[in-house]
């Protein structure tokens, strides 16, 4: 195949080899020379902001104790300097951005799912084992009933705080902190409340303030018997007296219930567990291994609905790309007819769905769907009542209805373009060889078709096996499933199910949806590899 | 002159990146603020829904002025604050304050989110039904500032007197020969148990049982017991006569009531406003009873919870209960709002509007939402329930499988 000759502004007057080559070397000078000292600058300008910007995000990470990703963050930034400081190097000059993109936003996103699907985050379980410690000892402790309010001051010794508290019956003044129980001590009052004692010097409220997390942990025993209870404050001007129902023991890694002698111990499932398996929560994040994968698949009232739930997304994705796929090609059969008048203009109104946001058309559809008011069975079915979102098998033709009326003007458009690249002469020799218009179409025209629109397909099935917006736009997944352990319904498709059992309601499961999200990934995945495989074949007709 | 164009388009992508990282750097600095206690100058960060941004101002910029603390109100959409705040606490970052509705309590004591507060006397000087709903455990988790709950609204104009019973109302509304007699928005696909959850007390129902203090005992499901039968297939009477209509959602019955094609609607404060905009004469009445006992509605209370990973404890304490649990502020909320005020001083203030009087006389007698995570469970099939007993299944069998159902999943 012979190229056109290229047509070129450049004037086109003949020189000899040698005068060419000076002149090309000389300009490569005069270049190197204009712009070299400009693309230095702007390269140096913008290494040094990048470089600025790394050098605070180090230091603002080891500031607040994030090594690993300081890390990180120091090592790119140096991968990049090497990068565009060592001449040569081109690809990577290139890559480099799209790299780091590809990592912060795929690789990391893709290995932290992956992560997550092995360990037991959720509802009670979201943190580590000291927050989890600390949030037992808040909530364990209460205040003693009818206990009254003991107006304190926080005074200072020697860099060890304590709680100058007036006692609310006699009036006296005693000191004390987390080590020492409370005794006597001279001080002068104010308004019935001591403010200052000898040899401690008294808090403003601001230094109370810069010192608060000390503060606030003061428990100050009111006698030897620790089942007296101990005072805390919680302001900084009055204490209460608290008692704790649970008793930490960190060498032991116990939880004991004083009120009921309940030791919880630490056996490795992410909350402190007693004897009888009650577990105290919040607990916190551990690896559980191939749980989350193994409740997916063996646990009945998950097993139930998710398969049901696969079995429909299949059908949901093969159904809505058939359909449009189908209604499509017919139209573009119809428009590409040269007999049909004013087909542009039809063709822009055919265009128009797909220029409707889903996510509106899925609302709209919604409304005209309702069965008493709802503009389908009002108008078009003349006051029927069908109840076209609450019934399972209704709502999932409902929303093939909406995708057909969403995907058909995108099929529309890849096979319109499709039919305009098969060339004319093809099915002229049919004809010539006597072939009807339907074996033109069944044995040249749609074979040659499905080589550029097969992968389009492919995309398409992809694309609608995790189409969330329509689903839940238009019915939210529901009916739901009655008898289901996890929120799911009818309607609903993989995506739009882990959506509703990692976010929605009170009972999170990040695990178990993280391990349905790699399951999902896994699923497409293996179709589109078949299917791409499938697609080769049909490269062969060219 | 040529330009380099690959040079260029290099040093493009390589501005680029340079521009996100320092984005991503000032995105990361604004999270000092909330974790860098500890310094002479600390910083309470208060996360508020939009509507009471402005009715925070003045107290902030008290508690600044008098404590020398500054207050950072972040405004956040109320929707989104419940996940974001149980996603940002566990990682050391989030608010200390953050704006919140009572019933979130129940999971964010589970995830270890929140902390006590210390009302200490100042507990008596809030409604009663507002501190049971921030009480978890025998300890107050949150500082409530107002409270709302459903009320018959009715049109003055198409019904001049306020109903008696259900069957009363049903035959007034007939009376007026409008439209509808009676509208209560519901869902299609999942009624709405809220809003029904009133005719479901008047036949002595309620969820769960209650402890002396108020708060429920998850162990309890009551639901299913007689009472609930009872009000099951009243449900059913209701969907075959069609008083009770699944598909006249939220936004139909509201346009019905406020196009005067309804005289009764049963509804929150939320609604007032634009019912009285658009020219109707509003009354707020008890809600009428089905069941022959008084109608009960859910109380939701808003409140301010303490962030248990907080590093100013001692300041939001301060904050919330010595800045916040007083009238002027608590007044100031409830103007942002229309919302009966928690603060008992503050609500006898807000009274004088007779529409807020009416919402608070019938939220005294309700009871608040239960905020045990084991409701979680029941809000699933519940409504489900009551969608397949008004569409004629039989109730008695859909019930009794619901509670089945509930409990099991409590169980499991």
């Amino acid at each position: 195949m012979t190229l056109p000759p290229v047509e070129t502004d450049l004037p086109t007057e003949r020189r000899d080899p040698a005068t060419d080559k000076r002149h090309r070397r000389a300009e490569r000078y005069a270049e190197a020379a204009s712009a070299g000292w400009k693309v230095w600058l702007v390269k140096t300008a913008a290494l040094a902001i990048i470089d600025a910007a790394a050098v605070y995000a180090t230091m603002v990470l080891a500031a607040s104790d994030q090594w690993v990703i300081a890390g990180i963050v120091a090592l790119v930034t140096v991968a990049v300097n090497v990068v565009y400081l060592t001449p040569g190097l081109l690809p990577a000059k290139y890559l480099t951005p799209g790299l780091i993109f590809l990592l912060v936003f795929q690789i990391f996103v893709i290995g932290y799912t992956v992560y997550i699907a092995f360990t037991n985050y959720g509802s009670g379980h979201n943190s580590s084992k000291d927050d989890a410690v600390n949030a037992l000892l808040l909530q364990s402790q209460s205040r003693l009933e009818d206990s009254a309010t003991y107006p304190i001051t926080v005074v200072e010794q020697n860099g060890v705080f304590s709680l100058l508290v007036t006692d609310p019956e006699t009036g006296d003044a005693e000191v004390g902190n987390s080590e020492a129980p409370l005794e006597p001590v001279d001080a002068e009052f104010s308004g019935g409340k001591a403010i200052a004692a000898e040899g401690y010097n008294t808090l403003q409220f601001a230094q109370v303030i810069a010192n608060q997390k000390e503060i606030g942990a003061i428990a100050v025993p009111v006698s030897d018997d620790p089942n007296d209870g101990y005072l805390r404050t919680t302001d900084g001007s009055s204490a209460y007296l608290f008692t704790s129902s649970l008793q930490w023991d960190p060498d032991a890694d116990t939880m004991t219930d004083s009120r009921t002698g309940v030791v919880y111990r630490d056996i490795g499932t992410g909350a402190f567990t007693a004897d009888d398996g009650t577990e105290l929560l919040p607990g916190w994040v551990v690896t559980v291994g191939v749980d989350n994968f193994v409740r997916a698949f063996t646990e009945e009232s998950i097993r139930g609905p998710f398969i049901a739930v696969a079995i429909w997304t299949f059908v949901f994705a093969f159904l809505s790309v058939a359909t449009t796929f189908v209604l499509g090609l017919f139209l573009a059969i119809v428009f590409n007819d040269p007999r049909m008048k004013s087909r542009k203009y039809y063709r822009v109104i055919m265009i128009l769905p797909y220029a409707f946001p889903a996510f509106l058309s899925a609302l709209v559809w919604a409304g005209l769907f309702n069965q008493d008011f709802g503009f389908i069975n009002q108008v078009l079915l003349g006051g029927a009542s069908i109840p076209w979102l609450q019934d399972p098998l209704l709502a999932k033709i409902a929303i093939l209805i909406v995708n057909l009326w969403l995907g058909f003007p995108y099929m529309f458009l890849v096979t319109t373009g499709a039919l305009q690249s098969i060339p004319d002469d093809v099915t002229e020799a049919g004809r010539v060889d006597g072939a009807s218009v339907w074996q033109i179409f069944r044995y040249i025209k749609f074979p040659l078709l499905l080589v550029s629109v097969a992968p389009l397909l492919i995309s398409s099935f992809a694309f609608n096996f995790n189409n969330f917006n329509l689903i839940y736009m238009l019915t939210g997944g529901g009916p739901r499933f009655a008898d289901a352990s996890i929120n799911a319904g009818a309607t609903d498709i993989l995506i739009s199910m882990v959506y509703k059992v990692a976010f929605v309601g009170q009972l999170r499961d990040f695990g178990l949806a993280s391990a349905f999200s790699i399951i999902i990934f896994v699923l497409v995945g293996v179709i589109s590899y078949i299917s791409f495989r499938q697609t080769k074949a049909l490269e062969e007709l060219n | 002159m040529k330009v380099n164009t690959k040079g260029a388009l290099g040093f493009g992508a390589l501005l680029a990146t340079s521009a996100l990282l320092l984005a991503g750097c000032a995105g990361g600095g604004d999270d000092e603020g909330s974790s860098g206690g500890g310094d002479a100058s600390a910083k309470l960060t208060v996360w508020v829904d939009a509507n009471r941004v402005d009715a925070l101002k003045d107290v902030a910029a008290a508690f600044e002025e008098e404590k020398g603390i500054e207050v950072e109100l972040v405004q956040r959409d109320f929707t989104k604050i419940q996940a974001d705040f149980a996603a940002q606490v566990p990682t050391g970052k989030g608010p200390d304050i953050t704006v919140g509705a009572h019933d979130w309590l129940g999971g964010f004591v589970q995830d270890g989110l929140v902390a006590p507060i210390e009302l200490g006397d100042k507990a008596a000087e809030f409604q009663e039904v507002a501190i049971q709903a921030f009480t978890n455990d025998g300890n107050v988790y949150g500082l409530p500032y107002a409270t709302e709950n459903l009320a018959l609204m009715r049109n003055v104009d198409l019904a001049p007197e306020a109903p008696t019973t259900f069957d009363d109302m049903i035959a007034k509304g007939t009376a007026a020969g409008v439209q509808y007699p009676f509208v209560v928005g519901l869902d299609p696909a999942n009624a709405d148990p809220y809003h029904l959850y009133p005719f479901e007390t008047s036949f002595g129902n309620s969820v769960f049982a209650q402890n002396a203090d108020g708060s429920y005992d998850g162990s309890q499901l009551t639901i299913g017991d007689e009472s609930g039968l009872a009000f099951a297939s009243w449900l059913g009477q209701q969907g075959a006569a069609g008083t009770i209509n699944l598909n006249l959602t939220q936004d139909l019955s509201k346009e019905a009531f406020n196009s005067g094609q309804t005289p009764f609607i049963l509804t929150g404060p939320w609604n007032v406003a634009d019912a009285e905009a658009k020219g109707i004469n509003v009354a707020i009445d008890p809600i009428p009873s089905a069941g022959g006992q008084t109608a009960k509605p859910f109380v939701g209370v808003q409140g301010f919870y303490l962030n248990a990973k907080s590093d100013n404890a001692l300041a939001a304490n301060e904050f919330l209960v010595n800045y916040l649990a007083t009238e002027p502020v608590q007044t100031a909320l409830y103007e942002a709002g229309d919302r009966p005020p928690a603060l008992t001083a503050a609500y006898e203030k807000a009274a004088s509007d007779p529409i807020i009087a009416g919402f608070g006389a019938v939220g005294a007698e309700g009871a608040p939402m239960p905020s045990i995570p084991e409701m979680g469970a029941v809000w699933e099939f519940w409504g489900v329930a009551e969608v397949a007993i008004l569409k004629g299944e039989d109730p008695a069998a859909t019930w009794t499988k619901m509670a089945e159902d509930i409990q099991g999943n409590i169980g499991g």
